[in-house]
């Protein structure tokens, strides 16, 4: 999908305290019988948000009026299990930019970056340091700087950098698309071919 | 220089190019789909004006979202239905083979591909499904992908892909009576946790390994995923060899020989080095059970649920969830627990040998009465093998409920859900919070501990019984 450019986020954040997320989670399989890429934020943590009977559950965060915010903050492990791709468009639909965690799942890194979605991937501790703020002072802002690879707690300016590769670096800049990329090498693909 | 591993050889033989600092572009052999993850990825080529590139490559059969009553009918859920259709309309537009409810090939893509010899040692694989991983059982590179992968497959037979580190799993020794491949692999996730292979490919090796069936190595590599790994697999030998020989889609006579010779260049070098290694011994394997809501949370039966000093305090949180979730006490026993429900099926324990298994221990048998059990076939060529090995007749006399071929409870997208609250054993993949319906409390266990449960309505250690 051809997303919009990635450069900078300046936001407060949503904490999600929890270790091993999985997709089941993020997007429950009921929700996976649409043909479209569209509307999956509705269901975003489906069970956690909402109870039997559709009403919201007070104690998720996602409920919480104190939490807004284009940036999700989640505990170790994030987007384990499935490769349902529904997963990152859920978190995309719903509004979320970035997700910052320690450790993410492969699969799910690699959906969130082809859906415009960033995951930022920080150390134990740097994540600590952001849920602690973030529970002190809900109004914290954080900020990601793609160009610098950098996320910056604005209020104490406690900041680290993040890894991502350069060629993924430059398709979310420029609102690039893998599938453009590789329809350019259509002959060395056909030549490839050939040769085996 | 240091010698390759066979991942390395397989894959460096399908690179087409690479971007530097960046991932490779690999070409892939076969492509599998299903109806839940190609729509957007169909509509996305449409919306370019793009055909199907190689449409050849790609085989694809319904399995996630259909019902397994009644199949010859239409589909009752007009969401599913409607999902079922885009995909033989997507596939009768683009060329594509497709393995409608109908057809006597139908049933879970990780069950066809290798019972049709479409999977091979060497290949490239891979499908919108993360257990795609099954298929390394034959020593290929197969691994799951997302919705806009599968269409650049479409698009270009290629994908994206940084290539991920390699790690080696040995498993050396015998495996006792009672201990199957799914024991093994949950022992292997319990040492791992479920976040242990992340950016792994997981070579699986050693004397143990070697022993299984193909059938065996299939659920090995289908759990690689579990422990965060994007894939694992097992070098092609005797045995993958005589599996595929003769199956629908193999190459025969003469062709199968050639095959056979290239097949068996396929090993690690001796000097190949990984980026990491582990070593288990057979003997330390018992018949393993899961208590939490990760397939890393295992335990052996006989044993207990760890106490919370046993737990590391970043996975603190998340087996305090958990054990609130399946109500249950740190420290307690697993012995003994009665259960609600046991599922055998899926594309890790749905084939022929496993239904075998159930078969053989329950003859003569009786479920329990406070048991609901549900054996999903994983394809309809199993089905067909059951029927005629007399199979469905010991499991219809003996209480459990047959369904058509399908992933089914596995992950419930379609009726076969298990009530809230109620506490399932299941020889599939994932106890995830609400996997097989909201509220469901499931255990992973291996279909023999499945079928010795079914029987005596709580859990029990199948070693006890044997
Ligand atoms: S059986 Fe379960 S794990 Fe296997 S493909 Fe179907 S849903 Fe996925």
């Amino acid at each position: 999908m051809p997303s919009e450019k990635f450069t900078y986020i300046e936001s407060t954040a949503v904490p999600l305290n929890i270790e091993n997320v999985d997709t089941d989670q993020i997007i429950p399989a009921r929700f996976l019988k649409a043909t479209t890429r569209e509307g999956f934020g509705e269901n975003l943590f489906r069970d956690w948000r909402y109870d039997r009977n559709n009403q919201p559950k007070a104690d998720f965060v996602l409920n919480d009026n104190k939490y807004k915010g284009t940036i999700l903050v989640a505990g170790k492990n994030f987007g384990s299990g499935s490769s349902r791709e529904h997963a990152a468009w859920a978190v995309h639909d719903y509004g979320f930019k970035v997700v910052v965690s320690s450790f993410f799942a492969d699969i799910f890194k690699n959906n969130a970056l082809n859906n415009g979605v960033l995951p930022v991937q920080v150390s134990a501790e740097f994540l600590d340091l952001i849920f602690g703020e973030i529970e002190k002072n809900n109004k914290t802002i954080v900020i990601v700087d793609l160009e610098k690879q950098e996320i910056i707690l604005k209020e104490s300016g406690k900041k680290e950098n993040f890894e991502i590769n350069s060629y993924k670096k430059e398709c979310l800049l420029n609102g690039y698309d893998d599938i453009d990329y590789l329809l350019n090498l259509k002959d060395k693909i056909a030549a490839f071919e050939e040769s085996k | 220089m240091a010698g390759k591993t066979l991942f390395d050889k397989i894959w460096d033989a399908h690179v087409v190019d690479e971007i530097k600092d960046g991932p490779s572009v690999l070409y892939i052999d076969k492509h599998l789909i299903h109806e839940v993850t190609s729509p957007q990825a169909f509509a996305g080529i449409e919306k370019r004006g793009l055909k199907v590139f190689r449409p050849q490559n790609t085989v694809a059969t319904p399995d996630h979202n259909i019902p397994t009553v009644d199949q010859h009918l239409e589909i009752k859920d007009q969401l599913s239905r409607f999902q079922v259709n885009k995909l033989t309309e997507n596939c009768n537009r683009h060329g594509i083979t497709l393995y409608g409810l109908s057809h006597p090939f139908q049933g879970i893509v990780h069950v066809i591909g290798p019972e049709l010899g479409i999977t091979q040692p060497g290949m490239t694989m891979v499908c919108g499904d993360s257990h795609t991983s099954t298929h390394g059982a034959f020593g290929s590179v197969a691994f799951g992908i997302g919705t806009s992968e599968v269409e650049m497959v479409l698009a270009t037979q290629c994908i994206l892909q940084p290539k991920p580190k390699k790690m080696r799993v040995n498993v050396e020794g015998e495996l006792s009576k009672g201990v199957s491949a799914k024991d093994v692999i949950l022992y292997i996730i319990s040492k791992m946790s479920a976040s242990g292979g992340t950016g792994y490919f997981i070579e699986y090796a050693g004397s143990a390994i070697r022993s299984l069936s193909m059938e065996g190595r299939m659920t090995v590599c289908n759990m690689s995923i579990e422990s965060g790994a994007r894939g694992g697999l097992i070098a092609p030998d005797e045995t993958t060899f005589e599996y595929i020989k003769g199956r629908e889609f193999a190459p025969k006579g003469s062709d199968y020989d050639e095959a056979v010779k290239k097949w068996k260049k396929l090993k690690t070098d001796d000097d190949a080095v990984f980026d990491a290694e582990l070593n288990f011994d057979a003997a330390d394997i018992e018949p393993m059970i899961t208590y939490g809501t990760n397939p890393g949370m295992g335990v052996k039966i006989s044993s207990h649920i760890p106490e919370e000093s046993k737990i590391e305090k970043s996975e603190l949180l998340s087996y305090q969830k958990s054990l609130k979730y399946m109500g249950f006490a740190a420290g307690e026993k697993m012995v003994g627990k009665a259960v609600d429900y046991v599922f055998v099926g899926s594309c890790t324990n749905g084939r022929i040998e496993d239904l075998r298994v159930v078969a053989d221990f329950v003859k003569g048998k009786k479920k329990a009465d406070n048991i609901t059990a549900w054996i999903v076939p994983g394809s309809k060529q199993v089905e067909k093998q059951a029927n005629e090995e007399g199979i469905t007749q010991i499991l219809e006399e003996a209480g459990f409920k047959l369904r058509q071929p399908g992933c089914s409870a596995c992950l419930a997208m379609n009726d076969d859900k298990i009530p809230e609250g109620k506490l399932a054993v299941a020889t599939s993949n994932r106890n995830f919070e609400g996997r097989q319906g909201p509220g469901s409390r499931t255990m992973l266990a291996s279909p023999l501990t499945a079928a010795a449960i079914a029987v005596t309505g709580t859990i029990i250690d199948p070693k006890t019984l044997l």
